[in-house]
């Protein structure tokens, strides 16, 4: 890529995933939308994309690539099994995947915390809305201090919760864990998800318990804490501590709040909205060249 | 009583380990899962309190694992099932699998009653595990009557041969309550049981129990003493008595439960009396699930709050079972909040 000319980003999906992909993409500097692919012609995400003026293919992935002559990178928000087919294509043309649906092919990236340390992934899997929001702090505790168990719950509004996350619930709940041990550090940890179905929706909120023992003060934990909500509020403007971080009886509770952009999604869709907006921040450190 | 036979599920050792902070030792499950067994209850519902899984900083660490108390209780049943509860977002398919082979024969997979679809593949995985496949739609009172008919048709589809509406904040009254039965019997087939779980919050646990049943449900959850969350659930002794004078047959031998409920779980197992007080009636009238009470009660004795401020409050949020981790939040907001308005 030369100084200058932005990363060239496709949108593959035209649900509401992919349609704020669009908006965020549009509002980017760093990115230029080279074309957003869907599969049915009058889907309103398609018509949306059509009507911004980009290069538009009802026909997939492959229209797509007829279409666009050079894209470097490819967010994909269709599902996991459609992933699984795009995969291989992207990969064939050298175009570089961002993967939102639960496929989990790649390396698990939270951005703030590990995608430095992949200059050259082809493949990034974004894991969970629930690893976005609470990855970054337990890794900044566990920066400080061993941390042999770290536990978090994630409620999110009903309306937000799509057929995937419905379906493989197990498996959101799964990834979460193991990418709280695996990137933030935890030597063993649980996720819980809750939906509640409130009108007006709730904002997504995360509770994180971290098992500190003696081994950090309230003060630390405060700055850390304070330090990598920062971090994600850089690129999610509405991630915050909900209240002051608590200590007592050696386990440390922090809540987040998650409010969403309201770029498309509404703004209580905070869990989408750290999804799109983490995918698109992957984006923009690779087209800066961060990463390396 | 023409129609299917009535089964008596009693759940004081899964319900009941809400009410006293899930430390069940082993030896009370076997001397209570023995006594039930011989009183002739259909199944035991056995394990943590917010069903496998639950194991948590969020909702509290048990004494034994759920494994340990299912083998405790697999062990000395002769003719009863032995139920678990899991629910989708806390326990996963792997915990089912694992109950399955400690001796849990009956799941009863629970979901906010507006969520039914996020349980779909547990009751799978239930059949395919060779094991009695039900539905706890908890947070019952959130939908109205034909809301709830159309989770049940989820359930149903599903594989679930039983669904109960779940009044896990005790506050549905006895009309709710029949509205709620005759609306799913209508519409569920006959190979679908329906079935009533209460809480006795606002004290009809029994008086809507009994409703239920007249209405068409074959299932009713119960716990000796009423050992559970909140204001605890139908009495399970109070139950077979009202019932055997309605002359509805339970099949339950009553005179030895009357016995286990006072002198082995009022006397040894209880420690906060369960009783409609203050706080479980505050609950019943503002729809907080009862499985909240002692959280809310220990975050008011931290932040030196009114348990009862604290319940309204979720109350207004309208929390759903599982979210025991806004009482700690809002708890430390609300004294906040006064520390402010004392200056």
């Amino acid at each position: 890529m030369g100084a200058g000319s932005r990363l060239r980003v496709a949108i593959i999906g035209t649900g509401n995933i992919g349609t704020d992909l669009m908006f965020k993409v549009e509002r980017s500097p760093l990115l230029e939308l080279a074309g957003v692919a869907g599969i049915d012609p009058s889907s309103p995400g398609l018509r949306l994309a059509r009507e911004h003026g980009h290069p538009v293919s009802d026909t997939g992935l492959a229209g797509l690539l007829d279409l666009v002559p050079h894209i470097d990178l490819a967010f994909d928000a269709t599902s996991a099994r459609t992933h699984l087919e795009h995969a291989p294509v992207l990969a064939e043309r050298g175009i570089r995947s961002v993967d939102l649906t639960p496929a989990a092919l790649g390396p698990a990236i939270v951005p703030p915390v590990n995608l430095a340390a992949y200059p050259d992934a082809a493949e990034i899997n974004l894991v969970t809305c629930g690893a976005q929001a609470t990855v970054p702090i337990v890794a900044a505790v566990s920066r400080l201090a061993e941390l042999p168990y770290a536990e978090t719950v994630s409620t999110v509004a009903s309306r937000s919760a799509g057929p995937g996350t419905r379906n493989n619930i197990d498996e959101f709940t799964t990834a979460t864990a193991r990418s709280l041990e695996r990137i933030g550090g935890a030597a063993k940890a649980k996720a819980i998800i809750i939906l509640n179905p409130a009108d007006p929706p709730i904002q997504m909120r995360n509770t994180i318990y971290l098992d500190v023992g003696d081994r950090l003060s309230l003060d630390a934990l405060t700055t850390a804490v304070t330090a990598a909500a920062a971090d994600v509020a850089a690129y999610v403007p509405g991630y915050r501590l909900a209240a002051a971080p608590q200590l007592a009886d050696g386990i440390a509770t922090v809540m987040i709040e998650v409010e969403g952009a309201a770029d498309f999604l509404p703004a209580f869709a905070g869990n989408l909205d750290i999804m799109t907006s983490a995918a698109v921040r992957v984006a923009e450190l690779y087209a800066t060249g961060v990463t390396a | 009583m023409t129609g299917p036979a009535l089964r008596i599920v009693d759940t004081t050792l899964r319900d009941g380990s809400h009410a006293i902070a899930h430390q069940f030792t082993v030896d009370q499950v076997t001397t209570i899962a023995g006594a039930l067994d011989r009183a002739g209850v259909w199944a035991i519902a056995v394990g943590h309190g917010d069903g496998l899984g639950a194991n948590s900083l969020q909702y509290g660490r048990p004494l034994h694992t759920d494994e340990e108390l299912l083998s405790a209780a697999a062990a000395v049943r002769k003719q009863a099932e032995i139920a678990i509860a899991i629910l989708p977002g806390i326990g996963t398919k792997e915990d089912l699998e694992r109950a399955r082979a400690a001796g849990a024969t009956v799941a009863r997979v629970s979901t906010v009653v507006t969520e039914a679809d996020i349980g779909v593949q547990h009751l799978g995985l239930a059949r395919e595990l060779g094991m009695t496949a039900h539905s706890h739609l908890n947070t019952a009172h959130l939908l109205d009557p034909d809301g709830l008919v159309e989770q049940c048709k989820i359930v149903a589809g599903a594989g679930s041969t039983g669904v109960f509406i779940v009044d896990s904040a005790g506050a549905l009254l006895t009309d709710d309550v029949r509205r709620r039965v005759a609306a799913m019997r209508a519409a569920l087939p006959d190979d679908v049981a329906v079935g009533m779980h209460e809480h006795n919050n606002l004290a009809l646990g029994v008086a809507n129990t009994v409703a239920a049943i007249q209405e068409g449900a074959t299932l009713v959850d119960v716990s000796l003493a009423g050992l559970g969350a909140g204001g605890g659930n139908c009495q399970t002794e109070a139950l077979i008595a009202v019932l055997e004078k309605m002359g509805i047959k339970t099949g339950v031998d009553l005179w030895p439960l009357l016995d286990v409920a006072d002198d082995v779980v009022r006397a040894q197992v209880m420690r906060r009396r369960i009783e409609v007080d203050r706080l479980t009636i505050t609950m019943g009238y503002a729809s907080v699930p009862a499985s909240y009470l002692l959280h809310a009660i220990r975050a008011a004795e931290r932040f030196g709050l009114d348990t009862r401020d604290i319940i309204v409050e979720l109350g207004r949020r309208k929390v759903v079972v599982g979210q025991e981790d806004m009482i700690l939040g809002l708890a430390a907001e609300m004294a906040g909040v006064q520390a402010q308005e004392e200056r």
